[in-house]
């Protein structure tokens, strides 16, 4: 039945609409990171290639169930950062930044020379048969993920976080163990962007590492900052117009990215922090709805 | 064997050390990650390729051109894209950076199509030189000349000329400096046209070097020009001049001995390898954060 229903949808939209699924899950893992706890990475392709790789290989060489592949394909991706970022987390700001950058070329390149990654060549995925159609399952991953931003913004870990990304010497006197939750929130980071990477193979079909480049990072970074550094509306928000953006902007054909660029820059000039940034979604509603008076705004979400 | 790798490396590390001085400087004065250098290094390339292929100029002179073209440039885009941002977060700059960097590569993807391009043959007529058992060629002695030049000229205008002063009060505390009477501005747009100049001028040594210009060399040359500027302490303009140096140096002996395809990331692997070492760079001054 719901094979059907899909089935029946403009396929080119479908791929749109998968493409924002997968561009929310990415975002709302970077926003962990570099949005809650206030460590920008420039490396993040690196976990979603591992993310991917992984789950191409599980498909590939041991027929696992597929909805565990992608659960495997987060938690190494997990691993491999809380590896990393044990030693390099301790760097501040922009040593940190090209210390990711420079571990998502080395992965690139590693997983370039490869065996098992076949090289230069990539690897072709096949779509896997389970019970729902890839695109329910795309979506029903990006809900989750927004639910669990949601959770962790709210959780005790979220506040520490947000406290390390506001002051760091404050957050440490007031016995936050800084080392500990920087590499937590980097390990949840790379979890999400691992689970997107591994639907990303899945659904395209075709992976290659120097899919995941720099560019790649740079992508789901634009989607955090434009939307509204740390909010997940605007994550959310940010995710879906660059995802989409590059379709709805096929009709310049040769002028796409030259647009596509000089819209990022315009943007920024104009908000500065972002679409939604400074902006409290839910009080903007229940301030509409007549539910909460004017100026009674409980804290600024994302007004960093 | 040995002198002639050293050599390869050299070259290609004072291509690497002219970029890198671009970054570290901005960076050094707004502490904004200049994404957009690369791209005017790239730029660069094609306008001195420009010079000596359509104009027929001479390499030198075609070197200036590039380097006046990259100046404007340089300034125009600190105007119209980072000024506005230049009081909000430093994300969003950084963000508006990379928007100009997608800007000036697909243009000249459409400019001058995928191709790469390569200098003409009369541009600079290269001979081998021998010494011991080292063929060098003297496009590489060339290029390390014209790079030492450049250095020497900008450590003087850094550290003798009343605009480097102004430069360096910026640098150490920009709202001191200006209070002081430092036009702020003036030295933020000076020091965009002098890293860009820096650029352009490594772009046509590099397009010469390689003998390929094409509308994504950018990209990798400024990540790795970038990494080099890390690796010496970024904001240090010795530390950019070392770490460029030590990047092509290592890459060049590492290719030689077998890792070709590893290249792109020897460079990274060195970075970060050094960062955990030392956490600001070989000559970055550690911050003392007061609470």
């Amino acid at each position: 039945m719901l094979h059907a229903f899909v089935n029946s949808i403009d396929p080119y939209f479908l791929q749109i609409l998968v493409n924002i699924g997968i561009g929310i899950t990415l975002a709302l893992g970077l926003n962990i990171i570099t949005g809650l706890t206030g460590q920008l990475s420039l490396g993040h392709a690196a976990f979603m290639s591992v993310g991917a790789f992984t789950g191409a290989l599980l498909t590939l060489k041991t027929g696992t169930p597929f909805y565990l592949n992608l659960l495997l394909s987060g938690l190494f991706s997990a691993a491999v950062a809380a590896l990393i970022g044990w030693p390099i987390l301790r760097l501040t700001g922009d040593y940190l930044a090209i210390c990711t950058l420079g571990f998502a070329e080395i992965v690139k390149v590693v997983f370039l020379n490869l065996e098992i990654t076949n090289k230069a060549l990539g690897l072709t995925v096949p779509t896997p048969t389970s019970a729902l159609p890839m695109p329910v399952i795309v979506l029903m991953v990006a809900i989750l993920a927004i639910v669990a931003s949601v959770l962790i913004q709210n959780s005790r870990f979220g506040r520490a976080l947000k406290a390390i990304r506001d002051d760091e010497i404050a957050a440490e006197s007031v016995g936050i163990n800084i080392a500990r939750y920087k590499v937590q929130s980097f390990a949840v980071s790379a979890f999400m962007a691992g689970v997107g990477g591994c639907l990303y193979a899945h659904f395209l079909g075709y992976i290659n590492p120097s899919d995941f480049g720099f560019l790649k990072s740079i992508d789901m970074l634009s989607m955090v900052v434009l939307g509204g550094l740390g909010s997940i509306p605007g994550a959310v928000f940010g995710a879906s117009i660059l995802s989409a953006a590059p379709e709805f902007l096929r009709f310049m054909s040769q002028y796409r990215m030259l647009v596509y660029g000089a819209l990022l820059v315009f943007l920024m000039v104009f908000r500065p922090n972002g679409l939604l940034g400074g902006v409290n979604l839910t009080d903007l509603v229940l301030r509409k709805l007549g539910i909460r008076r004017h100026g009674a705004t409980r804290n600024q979400e994302g007004s960093q | 064997m040995f002198l002639q790798q050293l050599i390869n490396g050299i070259a290609l590390g004072s291509t690497y050390a002219l970029i890198a001085l671009g970054y570290t400087m901005v960076y050094g004065i707004i502490a904004l990650i200049n994404f957009a250098h690369g791209e005017i290094f790239m730029v660069g390339a094609f306008v001195g390729l420009l010079m000596v292929g359509v104009f027929k100029l001479n390499i030198f002179l075609a070197m200036a051109c590039a380097m006046i073209f990259c100046m404007v440039l340089g300034v125009v885009i600190e105007f119209i894209a980072y000024r506005p941002l230049r009081k909000s977060s430093r994300l969003s700059a950084l963000i508006s950076a990379i928007g100009v960097s997608i800007f000036l590569s697909s243009l000249a993807l459409m400019v001058f199509g995928a191709n790469a391009k390569g200098f003409p043959e009369q541009a600079f007529s290269s001979r081998q030189i021998h010494i011991g058992n080292a063929d060098i060629s003297t496009l590489q002695l060339l290029i390390i000349g014209v790079s030492a030049a450049l250095m020497i000229g900008l450590e003087f205008i850094v550290q003798k000329t009343k605009i480097g002063k102004a430069m360096r009060a910026t640098s150490e505390d920009y709202n001191t400096a200006a209070l002081m009477g430092v036009n702020v501005n003036f030295v933020i747009s000076f020091t965009f046209a002098l890293g860009s100049a820096l650029a352009a001028a490594g772009g046509v040594l590099v397009g010469m070097l390689f003998n390929a210009v094409s509308f994504n060399m950018g990209l990798m040359a400024g990540l790795k020009a970038f990494a080099a500027a890390v690796l010496g302490g970024i904001g240090s303009i010795p530390g950019a001049m070392l770490g460029g140096l030590l990047l092509g140096v290592t890459e060049v002996f590492g290719v030689a001995i077998g890792y070709s395809s590893y290249r792109d990331a020897i460079a990274f692997a060195i970075l970060v390898l050094v960062l955990l070492v030392r956490p600001t760079g070989l000559l970055g001054r550690k911050v003392m954060t007061k609470v």
